[in-house]
């Protein structure tokens, strides 16, 4: 224990006992007086530029960038109200997700946030805003976004119901990201399946079999038993819809 | 005799840090830094590992370089206010040497303070790229401790040493980013103000060390540094803090007592 020399409590002046006892009161009167905080949701504006951001890292990108990803996520909730994601601004969040992957280029949690959660918003021109941001993306470093577009594919196909668009995105991760596992670089086929291109569909996988890409006998199998049904499917049907 | 007395004034320092509970200070900053880390990573719903060591890593570094240099800065002064100073150089003491042993003495100081930064990181990244970034933060918390006393021996008042400490590290963290920008400006090329700013920033850059190098969180949730990297960062801080340490005897050497 530390001893303390003090004076007692008694030498202290009444006048600053009483200074002390009516600033305290004032205070406490000040505040409960005042009215009660009303929510009200804040604008997200746009982020500064990416060397500004990179001044204000400090050399640390990665640190700032993670913080201000936690804040964008976290910004449809604010304190005492939650904005809909039908009434963000998309721009910005966009602009957000753009200069947060600039600012820390090794993070994947902006593409996560954009197929993940921006993307769920009931509103096809968000939705399709969202997926062309993830593709412009991964066009930037395809080997390490590619399942990010793989996901935008689905939602394209499932969600926009737009085969043409699911169709785009699962060609360029075919030919754009040689790191892709075998599944995301077959999507195209199914897809074209889907569109009735049977015939197309059974090239790219013929190609795919022949081509000794495909190393593991359980997939070589399942393939094989696909291209099987489609070629039974096409003889006795014009086009599969399974 | 000589080595004697630099190291008898270094210990002295290092016992300092120890009766003021420096390390319980700088552990309670480290708990209390890993709490706030793992809050974000509670609110991160992917990367959260990544988001919870970087965050740690920068919050770290930075109370480490604040906590020391405030310690070296109030050591010094209270040694002036208390008469330290003169009781030690009435004996057969050269300025120099106390200088030297001051120096040795806080540069021990923050290589325990780099040590105690550096244990958590062990937990949460693999041990190479956890041993460059504790490598990396002693440099750069040797060099803040050589210029904190540099500050406090030329400006003798706390305040605007540590103004300047923290200016310094404020300029020295973000000079790099500063440079790029003055590089390749959007408006303005070749008009004498950018020219003029151009000088002063490249003329900064070559006395200032570029301290965003040091320390990167990157190492720790990316890639881990190549060891040629710390060396080279290791042998810039050895001759920055030659430079200072010369810079801080020719003050005092220059003082009235």
């Amino acid at each position: 224990m530390i001893a303390r020399d003090e004076r007692p409590l008694a030498a202290v002046p009444r006048k600053v006992w009483f200074v002390l006892l009516a600033a305290l009161a004032a205070q406490i009167a000040w505040q409960a007086l005042r009215p009660q905080p009303v929510a009200s949701a804040a604008v997200l504006t746009p982020l500064p530029s990416l060397p500004a951001l990179r001044v204000l890292a400090g050399g640390e990108p990665i640190a700032l960038a993670g913080t201000l990803t936690l804040y964008l996520q976290a910004f449809d909730d604010q304190p005492g109200i939650s904005i809909p994601f039908r009434d963000l601004d998309y721009r910005p969040v966009i602009q957000w997700l753009t200069t947060l992957l600039e600012l820390d280029p090794g993070t994947q949690y902006p593409l996560l946030l954009a197929a993940q959660v921006y993307s769920q918003v009931p509103d096809p021109q968000r939705v399709r805003a969202m997926l062309d941001f993830v593709h412009t993306e991964f066009l930037r470093d395809p080997d390490r976004r590619w399942r990010w577009l793989a996901h935008a594919c689905i939602l394209a196909k499932h969600r926009l119901h737009d085969d043409a668009l699911a169709l785009a995105y699962a060609r360029d991760i075919a030919r754009l990201a040689p790191a892709a596992p075998d599944w995301a670089k077959q999507m195209q086929i199914f897809i074209l399946e889907d569109l009735g291109e049977v015939e197309s569909a059974k090239i790219l996988l013929g190609g795919l079999l022949a081509g000794g890409q495909i190393k593991d006998e359980h997939e070589i199998h399942f393939l094989l038993e696909r291209l099987k049904a489609m070629e039974t499917a096409e003889k006795s049907s014009p086009a599969s819809k399974n | 005799m000589r080595a004697r007395q630099i190291v008898t004034i270094a210990r002295f320092t290092l016992l300092e840090a120890l009766r003021i509970r420096l390390w319980g200070l700088f552990a309670v900053i480290v708990v209390l830094a890993f709490g706030a880390a793992w809050f974000m990573q509670q609110l991160a719903i992917a990367e959260s590992a990544r988001i919870e060591t970087a965050f740690l890593a920068a919050a770290i570094r930075l109370a480490a370089v604040f906590v020391l240099s405030l310690h070296v800065l109030t050591s010094v002064v209270r040694e002036f206010h208390d008469k330290g100073l003169e009781l030690v150089l009435s004996f057969d003491v050269r300025r120099g040497d106390y200088i030297l042993g001051r120096l040795l003495g806080f540069l021990l100081v923050a290589t325990a303070i780099a040590l105690l930064a550096t244990l958590p990181q062990f937990a949460l990244s693999s041990a190479p790229a956890a041993l460059q970034w504790g490598l990396s933060l002693a440099c750069e918390l040797a060099i803040m401790s050589a210029l904190s006393l540099f500050c406090i021996v030329t400006f003798t008042q706390l305040m605007p040493a540590a103004s300047f400490v923290f200016g310094f590290y404020l300029l020295a963290r973000t000079l790099t980013a500063i440079r790029l920008m003055d590089a390749a400006p959007l408006t303005g090329v070749g008009t004498p103000s950018h020219q003029v700013m151009s000088w002063l920033v490249e003329g900064l850059a070559l006395v200032i060390p570029a301290l965003d190098r040091y320390t990167q969180s990157a190492w720790l949730v990316d890639y881990a540094a190549p060891w040629a990297t710390s060396a080279i960062l290791a042998a810039q801080a050895a001759l920055y803090i030659v430079l200072l340490g010369a810079a801080t005897m020719f003050d005092f050497q220059r003082r009235n007592l």
